[in-house]
């Protein structure tokens, strides 16, 4: 059960990445040249996704997941290094081409050659992560 | 073009529904990166099975999806060490980061979370530097 509503919830995400025009780098790339000829869609497309999570969050109160397990634990509020310089690394890398990680995989069947060598660079990216963390932190620890 | 607004809404509305699904009734958040870091490092081997279910969902859907769209392109950049170089700042940068623009932008925004609303300052603002510096600057991109 947990893996078919899983697959749900994927393909829900999918079908939203297409229908919303998210999968296309030019939109994406648009919504970040805001000195160029800016385009506003992501910003609707991420409006559009906060107001039925903003009520899902609200309807966690009090409950336990439909399939059972424990809702997630209340945000940190440390932010810490790491968040600010992976977010540095991922906006440039998103910036440069115009992919992040969700279209990166949805785009597989339609990105063509540079999608999927972006997919693999990626995924060798995240294995390569863990080392880049524990220097971020030992930097962190000396400065 | 003066469509693409309510396109982008109506498939945000999709994208959040779809996060709401993960967290209601399997009680996860729905973060890309991590559902699929989880696989790569070995770190989610004991759900593997609703990551890989996730992952499947959202690779079939667009793909049986692409007969009702005319074309769709992703016009990725040909230069591909641009891609790979890309490709590699995004998967370090969003495990090292612990999330993306799904997990820290849409569910961590809507539920307040601080460290998702400085995540999304931070990759927004610097996806906006690298294209002013690379697309006008440079003329890279």
């Amino acid at each position: 059960m947990r893996a078919l509503f899983a697959l749900i919830a994927g393909g829900v995400f999918g079908a939203g990445l297409l229908v919303s025009g998210m999968a296309d780098t030019r939109k994406v790339q648009g919504w970040l040249d805001v000195f160029g000829e800016w385009d506003p869609t992501l910003a609707f497309v991420m409006g559009g996704a906060i107001i039925p999570m903003a009520i899902a969050w609200q309807l966690t109160r009090g409950r336990q997941p439909v399939l059972g397990g424990e809702f997630p634990a209340p945000p940190e509020p440390k932010l810490g290094h790491n968040l600010v310089v992976g977010s540095v690394m991922f906006g440039m890398g998103w910036g440069l081409v115009g992919l992040c990680p969700g279209p990166a995989i949805a785009s597989l069947s339609y990105g063509g050659v540079g999608g999927a060598v972006f997919l693999v660079a990626m995924l060798a990216g995240m294995l390569a992560a863990p080392p880049v963390r524990a220097r971020i932190d030992a930097l962190a620890g000396s400065a | 073009m003066q469509q693409d607004w309510i396109w982008g809404l109506v498939g945000g509305g999709l994208i959040g529904t779809a996060g709401a699904i993960y967290l209601l009734v399997n009680g996860r958040i729905m973060g890309a990166s991590g559902i699929v870091g989880g696989l790569v490092d070995g770190s989610g081997k004991t759900t593997w099975l609703e990551r890989a279910a996730f992952l499947l969902g959202l690779l079939v859907v667009p793909a049986l999806m692409l007969p009702l769209y005319a074309e769709v392109d992703t016009h990725v950049t040909s230069n591909l060490a641009l891609v790979i170089i890309a490709g590699l700042l995004v998967g370090i940068g969003t495990r090292v980061a612990n999330g993306c623009t799904s997990g820290h932008g849409v569910c961590g925004i809507s539920r307040l979370s601080l460290r998702g609303i400085v995540a999304t300052v931070f990759y927004i603002g610097a996806g906006g530097i690298t294209v002013l510096l690379f697309k006008h600057i440079l003329g890279v991109i």
